[in-house]
């Protein structure tokens, strides 16, 4: 089972992601957007938790009508200069009060943790180069922010408010 | 001048920091090169054609003379002991090596500098009109709104990966020194019916291979709503900005592709949505900045003619390279980095410390940057003036020529820039000899040339008077040459006059060019005012005919 940093801990990951063959029932799963949409109402009548999956060009509307639906969403990065992941996770957060797990999945690197953790991403499936200590380590590096953002524990200052 | 507290002194130690692990990380192999390109760009760390270059934040262009002693000292002890000021107010170092680049950004830290953002798909350094503060013609000093601006998008989590980079300039007077209108986002202070400060708001404006003027997307932006528009605005741009193509990426082609309507629909749209979470500016925040931009202890004074009875040489300096001040008894002067035969906005170490101890005697200890890649003493007393130029005059920077044609903007090009196709240093030498008598060049007037060695544009030359850009045709240097561009006040594009020409053509080019003006000049016109009178065509006929003795 791989690992997950959850909310600052590294913790094996329940999750599984929806492959080719349809699920047992009740499984933890996490779906492509594209796929929940393809049978939504099926989706939303599944038993167990249930996560979806987010690429870059999904819009955070569409699934808002959704989101009670699901215990995560996981925010794909496809590469290093990819960034809408970072709106969409404001928004979830922020417009649409998503209160559970989100996720940065794919290209997720120790030096993207902390402006990722500020948009309110509080889960990251780290790209397996990565070393876990070092990437815990950057979420204590910053003390003060100039925007209001996610509170992470080291952080205790901001200058603006939101 | 803005004074850190220990919240923006923290914030830059922290990224020094992060940035130095960054660093070890890449130099000890467990970051590729494609991993810490991202990572060095957001701190203005590009690879060079010969070294690393790294571009340091001046923000709008203000500088201690504390800060500039700083700058002295890197570039002597790291670097070769001179810097390049940019059209974007910034210094370069062309020099540096990686390694000790994390010691200049601690040296820099010390004296509240950074290179955070100075590069990269980011928000870059907010530029301001050079004469912010002593403009007669201001309505308000744009400089406490740049750095509000500069802390809101420094290290901001939701926009520090962008389509592209994203630059933004502010201007408090009607003639846009800060060349607003071709940035990302420009604001234009305003004032609306009750005296209560805003902004009219432009977006999309930008030079490179599609240079477009800026649109007008809000014509009144309450003060208070600042930065939460500007997030609406990177926000619609972040989610729908092109990421397929870097040359259909920056937010000119997405406002450009929905139509100004449709774009303006989608911004005021997400700033009424996030209302209850977008980031506030209050009054209380805005006084806090506005107190460290108060005007100086300036002394009760009657204006002088300080040019009265002295040298030829000292009128020209005093006409060209010094402006009128809003209190009496004070100019503004440039510190002139266009000496012929000189790379524009270069200057040394020496020449540094010189205008540090210059303007620490004689203009409140504060330096500025210009966009056209000057340096401004914005508040000398009228009677020192001549002490003043004698002492620029020794350093080599009292060359009279502000605003004349050899006060012309370059971008480093291909002796440094590894994306340019051609030089653009020697060709401003060619220029500079081409042009060297002063008479001739006051005869001509406001004329200004931008270059840029590719299309790029890092040398605005869509927007010059006269452009110049340098391309590569089968490996060989040559320069198409644009007219009728402007920035200040009345945005225009440059037209191409025809057919490129090579390296060596190009002073005598623009030689047959400005004789078409003194020809076809009326009363007084300057070379952009004839040019819009009579259009491009008889430049274009005049411009290939070689004289009989070139032929």
């Amino acid at each position: 089972m791989s690992r997950v940093l959850r909310r600052h801990e590294f913790v094996d990951d329940d999750w599984v992601s929806l492959g080719e063959q349809p699920p047992a029932e009740g499984a933890v799963v996490i779906v492509p957007f594209a796929r929940f949409r393809e049978q939504a109402d099926g989706w939303r009548a599944w038993k167990g938790p249930l996560g979806v999956r987010l690429s870059p060009p999904d819009r955070v509307e569409d699934l808002a009508a959704d989101l009670a639906c699901f215990s995560l969403v996981a925010l794909e990065f496809t590469g290093p200069g990819e960034g809408r992941g970072y709106t969409q996770a404001k928004l979830l957060r922020k417009r649409y009060k998503f209160a559970g797990e989100l996720r940065a999945v794919g290209h997720v690197k120790q030096d993207q943790l902390y402006l990722m953790s500020r948009c309110g991403i509080d889960s990251f499936a780290l790209s397996s180069t990565e070393n876990p200590e070092e990437a815990l380590a950057t979420l204590q590096r910053f003390k003060v922010a100039y925007t209001p953002g996610a509170p992470i524990p080291s952080l205790t200052r901001e200058r603006f408010h939101g | 001048m803005y004074r850190y507290d220990d919240i923006d002194q923290a914030v830059v130690d922290q990224r020094v920091a992060e940035f130095r692990d960054q660093t070890r990380r890449y130099l000890a192999g467990e970051l590729s090169d494609d991993e810490f390109r991202p990572l060095r760009l957001r701190n203005g760390l590009y690879i060079q054609r010969h070294a690393p270059m790294l571009r340091i934040a001046v923000p709008y262009g203000l500088l201690s003379t504390k800060q500039l002693r700083k700058l002295a000292f890197v570039a002597r002890t790291y670097d070769r002991g001179f810097g390049h000021f940019t059209t974007r107010q910034n210094l370069q170092l062309h020099w540096p090596e990686l390694k000790n680049v994390p010691d200049i950004l601690e040296h820099l830290a010390t004296v509240q500098m950074h290179a955070i953002q100075t590069s990269g798909n980011c928000v870059r350094n907010v530029t301001a009109d050079h004469m912010a503060g002593v403009a007669k013609d201001e309505l308000d000093d744009p400089r406490p709104y740049c750095e509000i601006l500069r802390q809101w998008s420094t290290l901001n989590p939701e926009f520090t990966y962008l389509p592209r980079k994203f630059k933004i300039a502010v201007t408090g007077s009607p003639e846009d020194r800060a060349a607003s209108e071709v940035h990302d986002i420009g604001l234009h202070l305003q004032r609306d019916a009750n005296g209560a400060i805003g902004f009219k708001v432009f977006v999309g404006g930008g030079l490179g291979r599609t240079p477009i003027i800026g649109q007008v997307v809000r014509e009144y932006l309450p003060l208070t709503d600042l930065l939460a528009y500007c997030e609406a605005i990177l926000r619609v741009y972040n989610r729908y900005g092109r990421r397929d193509n870097i040359h259909k990426a920056r937010i000119k082609i997405l406002v450009k592709s929905l139509g100004i309507a449709e774009f303006r629909k989608q911004v005021e749209a997400e700033f009424e949505g996030s209302k209850d979470f977008a980031t506030q500016l209050d009054m209380a925040e805005v006084d806090r900045v506005r107190g460290f931009f108060r005007p100086h202890a300036y002394e009760t004074l009657e204006n002088i003619d300080a040019a009265h009875g002295r040298e030829l040489e000292f009128q020209s300096w005093f006409r060209y390279n010094t402006r009128e001040h809003k209190v009496p008894g004070y100019r503004a002067v440039f510190v002139c980095l266009k000496a012929h035969r000189h790379v524009p906005g270069d200057i040394t170490s020496e020449q540094m410390e010189a205008v540090a101890d210059l303007a620490d005697r004689e203009s409140f200890g504060l330096v500025r940057t210009t966009h056209n890649q000057n340096l401004l003493l914005a508040d000398v007393r009228q009677d020192a003036l001549y002490a003043v130029w004698q002492e620029l005059k020794a350093l080599g920077l009292a060359m009279p020529n502000i605003g004349t044609l050899t006060d012309m903007i370059a971008c480093p090009g291909l002796d440094f820039c590894s994306l340019a196709n051609a030089g653009t240093l020697t060709v401003a030498d060619q220029i500079q000899q081409q042009f060297d008598d002063l008479d001739y060049l006051y005869d001509l007037g406001d004329i200004e040339i931008k270059m840029s060695g590719c299309m790029n544009g890092c040398g605005h030359h869509h927007v010059g008077h006269i452009g110049i850009l340098g391309v590569d045709k089968h490996g060989e240097e040559w320069y198409q040459i644009t007219l009728g561009g402007s920035v200040n006040g009345f945005s225009a594009l440059g037209e191409v006059i025809g057919p490129s020409v090579p390296r060596d053509d190009v002073a005598p080019t623009i030689q047959r060019i400005v004789e078409v003006y003194r020809a076809r000049r009326e009363d007084g016109e300057r070379f952009i005012e004839t040019y819009r009178r009579i259009g491009v065509k008889p430049f274009k006929e005049q411009a290939y005919v070689q004289s009989p003795a070139a032929a």
